[in-house]
């Protein structure tokens, strides 16, 4: 297995959401990738997006922007 | 082979659809249910889908779409999940089965229910839909046209009335998504259902429901949705909360290349070809001895579904069709068409017509050969 680094990771309550957040990160060149939620986390849907923890701020930008709703944040090792 | 069955199933799809299901076949995983290219994969394109749906509808986000297999699911969900035993729901005699059986069935557990009468043209009063409101009325559920005639009733004005009074209105759009023009949130309709095989021009199998944002609906089913899975209840949040099991992904990325060409191509450009065949149509056999046209063709200027239901003379209507298919290979349909309420209205619940319905790929020598089919039978009826 590879070595954990720390990240941010965003849940989200639907598949659609994900799947939007990865809409507009992309069009925001927002890094990142959708990942399976770490166990160390519970979620309402299995997929978190995964991001560079210094693009915080960015991410909050866009998604307050958006509108985009979102479950929860989280930094931890994945 | 001549083919005016399109208010059944379009049969001419785009090449871009089946190419995009052969696509989706070959690569496509499960949405939702995994978090690896192939299953993200089928998850963009479904949203994607959901994003064109939503701009084509009005509705106000992609979320607030949700996938079914066709307008009678969508239908049953918004008319068996949104009504409690005691609602007033107000419909139509323009409706087809897949609004009337659901409302019949709500109506054995409590609901009270008012059609509507239809004229002799095939017409419902908006006057009379207003005075039908009482306290207890929670919604309007009807057709945006009707299968047998063509006729549209005017959405934006049963919004207004819906708004002024307070109630829902939830809409059918079998036969006009892909037609007519319908925006959610200019017209104030709180539930549009759809199917993708018609008009939108995509495959069987594809159809969904757009709900106004805050509407609870119970879920007709539950189940595996990929998302709260430790929770006993099926998760609340659109579109999940009307989508359980696997979405058909295949038939949807067929739709979502359909709505792609319907864009390209132009609603109201494909529209006025159809019209366009429609009317050639009317004018050929409306001035034929012995023909019989249903529906209100009286006002050029109003838009319609591009339908022309007819008999001849006293001959069955399956007669008809039979003869139409078998010696002109003209396909059209006869029988009840599923609108029992329209026939009784008509007064052809024994006959019913043989209905004729266009779509931008027929040609003006097809509609030619359909007006001297007509015409032939026509004489054949009066000897």
């Amino acid at each position: 297995m590879r070595v954990k680094t720390m990240r941010l990771v965003i849940t989200f309550h639907t598949t659609a959401q994900a799947i939007a957040a990865e809409r507009f990160f992309k069009e925001n060149g927002i890094p990142g990738r959708l990942i399976p939620v770490p166990r160390e986390i519970t979620a309402g849907c299995g997929m978190a997006w995964s991001a560079p923890p210094e693009e915080e701020g960015r991410i909050r930008d866009v998604m307050e922007q958006k509108l985009a709703p979102w479950e929860g944040w989280h930094r931890l090792l994945v | 082979m001549i083919y005016f069955d399109n208010a059944a199933t379009t049969l001419h799809k785009p090449a871009c659809v089946m190419e995009a299901v052969l696509s989706a076949m070959q690569q496509l995983g499960n949405a939702g249910r995994g978090v690896h290219e192939a299953s993200l994969d089928a998850a963009r394109i479904i949203y994607d889908t959901r994003m064109r749906l939503a701009e084509l509808f009005g509705a106000e986000s992609p979320e607030q779409v949700a996938f079914t297999a066709n307008s009678t699911e969508s239908l049953n969900i918004a008319i068996q999940g949104i009504f409690e035993p005691g609602d007033h729901v107000i419909t139509t005699q323009m409706e087809h089965n897949s609004v009337l059986r659901p409302l019949y069935f709500m109506e054995s557990k409590g609901v009270k229910l008012t059609i509507l009468p239809a004229d002799s043209s095939g017409n419902i009063s908006l006057a009379e839909l207003e005075a039908a409101i009482r306290p207890d009325t929670r919604a309007v559920v009807c057709t945006h046209a009707s299968n047998l005639t063509g006729n549209a009733n005017d959405l934006s004005a049963v919004g207004e009335i819906c708004k002024k009074h307070g109630i829902l209105l939830i809409a059918d759009a079998s036969q006009t998504a892909g037609v007519l023009p319908i925006d959610m949130q200019e017209m104030h309709v709180d539930v549009v259902c759809f199917t993708g095989h018609k008009s939108l021009l995509g495959p069987q199998g594809t159809g969904g429901i757009c709900v106004r944002k805050g509407l609870k609906i119970r879920p007709l089913l539950m189940g595996g949705s990929g998302v709260q899975s430790y929770r006993k209840v099926h998760p609340e949040e659109m579109p999940t909360a009307l989508e359980a099991g696997t979405l058909n992904s295949h038939g949807i990325a067929g739709l979502h290349a359909a709505l792609g060409y319907l864009k390209e191509q132009g609603m109201e450009r494909l529209r006025a070809q159809e019209l366009a065949l429609m009317w050639q149509f009317y004018d050929g056999v409306s001035a034929i001895n012995r023909v019989r046209i249903l529906g209100d063709f009286t006002d050029r200027s109003r838009l319609r579904a591009p339908i022309v239901s007819l008999n001849i003379g006293a001959y069955d209507s399956g007669e008809v069709a039979d003869e139409l298919a078998e010696h002109y290979g003209i396909l059209t349909r006869s029988g009840a068409h599923c609108a029992p309420l329209m026939h009784e209205a008509f007064g052809t619940a024994d006959q019913g017509a043989v209905r004729f319905s266009f779509s931008h790929s027929n040609t003006r020598e097809e509609v030619e050969s359909a007006i001297r089919a007509v015409r032939e039978l026509a004489e054949e009826a009066g000897i």
